[in-house]
C-alpha cells in the first residue's frame, strides 16, 4: 500500500511532446481513475507509471523514493492489460504464480496465494487450463488475479474492460469495486468511458492533450466542471452547451440571451452586460413547463423505456438535449416551451473556464 | 470462382513436370553411384543394370569421408549454435524494443547478404593465414557464423515479432529481467520459430562451399571440400564421384527429411497464424 507522487512529469517523442508536465498526488488507498478522449496521453502516463515508458522529464516518486530509472521488475506495480496479455503456454495457475517464482517465493507459499486469489475471483475450477481454452471474462479474471497474487505497491489497470461485451463490462466493473474495497489497495485505472470513471473512482482526473483539464471526485466533476472541455466530457447524455449573451445584470439574477433568442435568468455571476458567454445545461435539468422561457420544437424523441431523450431545436446550432420521464406525452414536430428545474446551471466564459456555478431564479 | 477441369490438369502437368525436372539429375547421380564405371559411361544411358556397392567401397579407401562428415558436423552445428546465442539478443531488442533506427538496422543487415562472398575471399583469406585459422574448423565456424548471422537475425526478428508486445511487458511487470523475459517467455513462445531457422542454418552451412573449399586443405575439409576433391583426380570416373556426392548429400537428406514437418511449420509460422 503507497502514494505515488508525480511531479511535472513529460514524455515527449522526439520534438513532439505527448505528456506536458503534469503534477498529481495519488494517496494510499485511493482509486484514482484516468479518463479522456484517445490519444490524451492517459495510457503513456499509466505506462511511464508503470516503467514501460521512459520519463522525458520531471519527477515520479512512490512512497517518496524516486522511481524514474527504476525498472519495472523493481517497482512493485502489477498491471492489467486490455489485451490482458496472458502467457499462452502457461496454465491459469501458471500465469498466476510466475511472478511469485521469479521473486524465488517457496512453492508452498506460491500455491496458497494463488488458491487465495482463485478463489476471490471464482477461477479455482480452471486453475490448470490455458488462456486458449478460457472466455473473454474468464481471461480478466485470471489477469486481475496474476496482479493479485503479488501484493503490489499499487495496481495499474488499462483499459481492462474495452474487449468485454456489454454486460460482462457492468458486472466485471461491479467486481473490481469490490476488490478495491476488500483489498484497500491503491489503483489507477485508465479508460475512455466517464461512466466506467464515475462509478469507480475515488477521483478522477481528466486528461486532453497531455494536460490534466481537472482532478475530482466523480460529483464535483458532475456538478462543478472547471471547464468547457470537462463539461462536455463528463455525464450521459451530455451536457448541453450553448452560446449566451448577458443582457442585465442585477443584484438578484443574470438575464441571458441563449443563440436562437431565448431569454433566460440564473442567479448572478461574474458577468458584465454584453460579455459572450456558454451556458452548461443538464439534459435532467431541463423541463417541460407551459409557462417557461424557451421555446423550441422537437427533432426527435428517443424512448429507452426508463426515460425519454427529446432533442429540441431553439434556434441554436445544436438541439437542446432533455431527459423527460418514460411515459412524458412529447410528439415529434411538437412545439415545446421548456424551464430550467431549479439546478445547477454552468457558465464558461469565453476562455472556456467555469464562472462558477450558479442557480436559475424559480420562475425564469 | 472455379478452375476448369482443363486447367487443373494443365496445372497438375507442370508441377509434376517441373518436379521431375528437378528431381532428375538427383535420382541420375544415385542412380550412377551404382553402377560400374563401364555402365555409368554406355551410351544411350542404362536404365537397367546390375548394382554393385563398389565405389562406395573405393571412395571410403581414396578417402576420409568419415572425417569429412565429422567436419561438417561441427561445422554446421557449432556455427548454427553460436549465431543463434548471438541473434537472440539482437532480435528481441529490434522486436521489442525498436526505435527509429531499428528498420534502417534490419536493411543493412540483410544488405551485407547481397555482397558477393568473393569480393571479400582475399581479405578473409590473409585474416586466417595471420592469425593461423586456416584449415581449422574454429575458422570456418567463425565464417559460418558470421556468414548466416543476417539471415537468422531476420528470421528470429520475424518471429519474435508475432509475440504480443503486452506479453513481454506483461512479464516485466511480473518481475522478469531480460535474461529471464528471453528464457521464461520468449524461448518457449518462440520455440518452435527458433528450432527452424536453426535447421535452416545448418542446412545453409552443410552445403556451402565457397568458403570451406577456399580456407581448408585436409584438417578441417568437409563434405563439400571431399567431394570436390574427387571431382579433379576421379573427374573421369562418373560412378565414384558419383558415389562421393551421394554419401554426402545422404546425412542433410535424412536430416531434412526427419525434421520437415518443423521446417515448414516454423517457415510458415506467420502466413497461416
Amino acid at each position: 500500500m503507497s502514494t505515488l507522487e508525480i511531479k511535472q512529469l513529460r514524455k515527449s517523442y522526439g520534438s513532439a511532446e505527448i505528456i506536458k508536465g503534469i503534477d498529481l498526488k495519488i494517496e494510499d488507498r485511493e482509486f484514482v481513475v484516468f479518463v479522456g478522449p484517445s490519444g490524451c496521453g492517459k495510457s503513456t502516463l499509466l505506462r511511464m507509471i508503470a516503467g514501460l515508458e521512459e520519463i522525458s522529464g520531471g519527477e515520479l516518486l512512490i512512497d517518496g523514493v524516486r522511481m524514474n530509472e527504476i525498472t519495472p521488475d523493481r517497482r512493485g506495480l502489477a498491471m492489467v492489460f486490455q489485451s490482458y496479455a496472458l502467457y499462452p503456454h502457461m496454465t491459469v495457475a501458471g500465469n498466476m504464480a510466475f511472478a511469485l517464482r521469479l521473486a524465488g517465493v517457496p512453492k508452498a507459499e506460491r500455491e496458497q496465494r494463488v488458491r487465495v486469489a482463485a478463489k476471490t475471483l471464482q477461477l479455482e475450477a480452471l486453475l490448470d487450463r490455458k488462456p486458449a481454452n478460457l472466455s473473454g471474462g474468464q481471461r480478466q479474471r485470471v489477469a486481475i488475479g496474476r496482479a493479485i497474487v503479488r501484493q503490489p505497491k499499487a495496481f495499474l489497470f488499462d483499459e481492462p474492460l474495452s474487449n468485454l461485451d456489454a454486460a460482462l463490462r457492468v458486472q466485471t466493473r461491479l467486481e473490481i469495486a469490490k476488490l478495491h474495497r476488500d483489498l484497500q489497495a491503491t489503483m489507477i485505472y485508465v479508460t475512455h468511458d466517464q461512466i466506467e470513471a464515475m462509478t469507480l473512482a475515488d477521483r478522477i482526473v481528466v486528461f486532453n492533450a497531455g494536460r490534466i483539464e481537472q482532478v475530482g471526485t466523480p460529483l464535483e466533476l458532475y456538478h462543478n466542471p472547471a471547464n468547457l472541455f470537462v463539461a462536455g466530457f463528463i455525464g450521459s447524455p451530455k451536457m448541453n452547451l450553448i452560446g449566451a449573451v448577458v443582457r442585465a445584470r442585477t443584484a438578484q439574477a443574470l438575464e441571458l440571451v441563449l443563440d436562437g433568442g431565448s431569454v433566460v435568468s440564473v442567479q448572478p455571476g461574474d458577468a458584465a452586460p454584453g460579455a459572450k458567454l456558454t451556458v452548461g445545461l443538464r439534459p435532467e435539468h431541463i423541463v417541460v413547463d407551459p409557462q417557461g422561457p424557451i421555446s423550441g420544437h422537437v427533432e426527435a424523441v428517443e424512448r429507452l423505456g426508463n426515460e425519454s431523450i427529446a432533442y429540441v431545436s431553439i434556434g441554436a446550432s445544436l438541439p437542446l438535449t432533455v431527459k423527460l420521464p418514460p411515459q412524458s406525452p412529447v410528439a415529434l414536430g411538437e412545439n415545446l416551451r421548456l424551464a430550467l428545474n431549479g439546478h445547477a446551471v454552468s457558465l464558461f466564459g469565453e476562455d472556456g473556464h467555469a464562472l462558477g456555478w450558479t442557480r436559475p431564479q424559480a420562475g425564469g | 470462382m472455379k478452375a476448369s477441369l482443363a486447367f487443373r490438369i494443365w496445372i497438375s502437368l507442370l508441377g509434376w513436370g517441373a518436379a521431375l525436372a528437378m528431381f532428375f539429375p538427383v535420382a541420375w547421380m544415385v542412380l550412377t553411384s551404382f553402377k560400374t564405371e563401364i555402365d555409368a559411361v554406355a551410351t544411350p544411358p542404362l536404365l537397367f543394370f546390375h548394382p554393385t556397392l563398389q565405389n562406395y567401397f573405393q571412395v571410403n579407401q581414396l578417402g576420409d569421408y568419415a572425417g569429412a562428415v565429422w567436419n561438417s558436423v561441427v561445422i554446421s552445428f557449432g556455427s548454427t549454435a553460436i549465431a543463434i546465442a548471438l541473434a537472440m539478443p539482437a532480435a528481441y531488442a529490434m522486436a521489442f524494443f525498436p526505435n527509429r533506427w531499428t528498420k534502417d538496422l534490419l536493411l543493412w543487415i540483410l544488405s551485407t547478404k547481397m555482397m558477393p562472398a568473393v569480393g571479400v575471399l582475399m581479405p578473409i583469406y590473409l585474416i586466417c593465414k595471420s592469425t593461423g585459422l586456416l584449415d581449422t574448423k574454429t575458422g570456418l565456424i567463425a565464417i559460418m557464423t558470421l556468414a548466416n548471422l543476417p539471415i537468422i537475425i531476420w528470421m528470429l526478428y520475424t518471429f519474435f515479432k508475432e509475440i504480443p508486445g503486452d506479453i513481454i511487458e506483461a512479464s516485466r511487470m511480473d518481475g522478469a529481467g531480460a535474461l529471464a523475459q528471453i528464457r521464461v517467455v520468449l524461448l518457449p513462445l518462440a520455440g518452435p520459430g527458433i528450432a527452424s531457422t536453426g535447421l535452416l542454418a545448418v542446412i545453409l552451412s552443410w552445403n556451402e562451399a565457397f568458403w570451406s573449399l577456399n580456407l581448408t586443405a585436409v584438417h578441417a575439409a568437409p563434405l563439400t571440400a571431399f567431394i570436390v576433391a574427387f571431382s579433379s583426380p576421379q573427374g573421369l570416373f562418373w560412378a565414384k564421384l558419383s558415389a562421393a556426392s551421394t554419401l554426402a548429400v545422404a546425412p542433410i537428406l535424412v536430416f531434412g527429411w526427419m525434421t520437415q514437418r518443423q521446417l515448414v511449420r516454423g517457415l510458415t509460422f506467420g502466413a497461416v497464424k
